[in-house]
C-alpha cells in the first residue's frame, strides 16, 4: 500500500525522488555487479567486530561497576559527562588513531555500544534484589561463585534487552562511519551513489537495505528473550 | 541453651530500635516474637541470623558468638527470597553446591516431598502460587540441615487460607525434624497457634515487655478455653480491647 503510493506520488516530483520500480532495479543492479553481497557482508563484518568488543568490555565493567560502590563513584562523573556525547564525535580521533579503514569504522562503533551497556548493566546489578543476595551470602556461597550464580542469571534478562537496543544504536553508526572513514559498506553506497552522478535510486537502495538489515538483526536479538535461560523473567521481551 | 540474647541494645544512629534484650531459646524450642510494627522484631532476627552487629551486647549459638550469615542458621524471607532463574529443586539444592551429586539429589527428594512439591520439581518459581513458593523456600533452608530456622513473617503476604495451612505445615516439619525456630510475626493468633512460648515486644525502642509459655499440646484446638484465655491475654498485654 504504502508502496504503491510512493510509485504514484514521485509521478508528480519531477524526478527528485526515485520510485520503487527504480529501487528495485538498482538493488538487482547491485546484485548482479556483486556489490550488493559485498557490502552487505562488509557491514556486518565492522558492526560484529565493534559490537562484540564492546560486550566484552561493557560487561564485566557494568557488573565490576555494579557490585563495588566505591568504583563506581569513581567513574560514574566521567561516564555521565561522555554520555551526552554523539559517538560520531569520535570520528577525527578515530582517523587520528587508526587511520582511514575498518579499523576506525569498528572503533566507532565499539564506542557507540559500550556506554549504554556499560551503563544498562551497572543498573541491572544494582537492582537485584537484595533479598537475593542476602540468601546466597546465608547458605554460605563463596564470593567467587556469587558472580555466575547469582548475579550473571540474575541480570541476563535486562542484559538482553539491553543487548538488543545497543546493537540497534551500532547498526546506526555504522552507516555513519562508513560515510567517512571506509569504501564499501552500506553507508559507503549512499555516499558514494550521490558523489558518483547523483544515482538516487541507489541512495534510496542503500536506505531500504539498511533498514531491512536492521529489522533482520532486531528480530534475532529478540529471539534471545525467548531463551529458557531467562524465560522466568517477568520483564516485557516485547518491551 | 541454643540461642542467647544478653544484653542486646540497637541505635541506627539517633534511633534507638532495641534495648536491653535478654533472651534464652533452648534446642528445639518454637519461640514466636510478637510485636507491632516498627518495633524492632526484624532487626531483632537479623542480628541472630548475623546480617547486622548489635551496638552492645552479643548473640550466642551453642556458646559461640555470632559474628556473621552461616548455613547452620538459615533466614527465611516472605516468598520472593526464592531464586526465580532456579528451578524447584534446583533451588532446593541451592545451599547443596559443596555435597556429592547422590547426596544432594537424595537430600533435594526427601524435601521436595517433605514439603507437599512432588510433580512440581521442574517448575519455575513463576509457575507456583506464594504458598508454594514458600514451601519451596523452606524445604531449601532445610535441605543444608541447620539447627535454627529464623522465619521473618513468612508468611505475611499469603491469604489467610493459606496461611492456616502453610501454619500446620511448618508444625508437621517442626515436629519431624526438631529444629529451634525463632519465628517473627504481628499476628497474635497465629503466634498462639504455633509457639511454645511468645515473646510480647513493646513498641519501639523495642524491650521484651512478657513472655507468655503456651503449653497447649498441637494439633491446637483454636475454639477451646485454653487458647482463648492465652491469646485473650495477649490482647490485654498489648493493649487492645478485643472488639473491632
Amino acid at each position: 500500500m504504502a508502496i504503491a503510493v510512493w510509485q504514484v506520488a514521485i509521478a508528480g516530483s519531477r524526478g527528485l525522488v526515485p520510485g520503487p520500480v527504480a529501487v528495485v532495479m538498482a538493488i538487482g543492479e547491485l546484485a548482479r555487479s556483486g556489490l550488493l553481497i559485498r557490502y552487505i557482508v562488509a557491514s556486518l563484518f565492522r558492526v560484529t567486530w565493534g559490537y562484540s568488543m564492546a560486550v566484552l568490555v561493557a560487561l564485566p565493567a557494568g557488573v565490576f561497576l555494579g557490585s563495588s560502590r566505591r568504583a563506581e563513584a569513581a567513574l560514574h562523573p566521567l561516564m555521565q559527562w561522555l554520555r551526552p556525547i554523539s559517538p560520531l564525535a569520535w570520528i577525527p580521533l578515530a582517523i587520528l588513531w587508526f587511520g582511514v579503514g575498518d579499523l576506525s569504522a569498528m572503533f566507532l562503533i565499539f564506542m557507540a555500544s559500550l556506554l549504554p551497556l556499560t551503563l544498562a548493566t551497572t543498573r541491572a546489578v544494582h537492582e537485584v534484589d537484595p533479598v537475593v543476595l542476602r540468601a546466597a551470602r546465608n547458605f554460605g556461597l563463596p564470593t567467587r561463585r556469587l558472580i555466575p550464580s547469582v548475579i550473571l542469571p540474575a541480570i541476563l534478562p535486562q542484559l538482553v534487552i539491553s543487548m538488543r537496543i545497543s546493537l540497534g544504536i551500532a547498526w546506526l553508526v555504522v552507516v555513519a562511519a562508513e560515510m567517512i572513514a571506509v569504501n564499501s559498506g552500506l553507508g559507503f553506497l549512499i555516499v558514494d551513489a550521490r558523489n558518483a552522478g547523483n544515482r538516487y535510486d541507489l541512495v534510496i537502495a542503500g536506505m531500504v537495505l539498511i533498514g531491512v538489515i536492521g529489522l533482520i538483526l532486531d528480530g534475532m536479538m529478540r529471539s534471545l528473550t525467548r531463551l529458557d535461560l531467562i524465560r522466568w523473567s517477568t520483564l516485557d521481551p516485547n518491551r | 541453651m541454643k540461642v542467647s540474647f544478653r544484653d542486646l541494645t540497637m541505635r541506627f544512629g539517633e534511633l534507638d530500635v532495641l534495648r536491653d534484650i535478654s533472651l534464652d531459646v533452648a534446642e528445639g524450642e518454637f519461640v514466636c516474637i510478637l510485636g507491632p510494627s516498627g518495633c524492632g522484631k526484624s532487626t531483632l532476627l537479623n542480628i541472630a541470623g548475623g546480617f547486622l552487629s548489635p551496638t552492645e551486647g552479643s548473640v550466642t549459638i551453642d556458646g559461640e558468638k555470632v559474628s556473621g550469615p552461616d548455613r547452620r542458621r538459615i533466614f527465611v524471607f516472605q516468598e520472593r527470597g526464592v531464586f526465580p532463574w532456579l528451578s524447584v529443586e534446583q533451588n532446593i539444592g541451592f545451599g547443596l553446591f559443596d555435597v556429592d551429586p547422590q547426596e544432594r539429589q537424595r537430600r533435594i527428594d526427601h524435601y521436595v516431598k517433605l514439603v507437599g512439591l512432588s510433580g512440581f520439581e521442574r517448575a519455575y518459581p513463576r509457575e507456583l502460587s506464594g504458598g508454594m513458593k514458600q514451601r519451596v523456600e523452606v524445604a531449601r533452608a532445610l535441605a543444608v540441615n541447620p539447627d535454627v530456622l529464623y522465619l521473618d513473617e513468612p508468611f505475611g503476604a499469603l491469604d489467610s487460607i493459606t496461611r492456616l495451612q502453610m501454619r500446620s505445615e511448618l508444625l508437621r516439619i517442626w515436629q519431624a525434624e526438631r529444629k529451634t525456630i525463632l519465628f517473627v510475626t504481628h499476628d497474635i493468633e497465629e503466634s498462639v497457634q504455633l509457639a511454645d512460648r511468645i515473646v510480647v515486644m513493646s513498641a519501639r525502642p523495642g524491650r521484651i515487655q512478657t513472655i507468655v509459655p503456651v503449653a497447649l499440646p498441637h494439633p491446637r484446638d483454636l475454639s477451646s478455653p485454653g487458647y482463648i484465655s492465652i491469646r485473650d491475654s495477649i490482647f490485654g498485654e498489648i493493649g487492645l480491647a478485643h472488639r473491632v
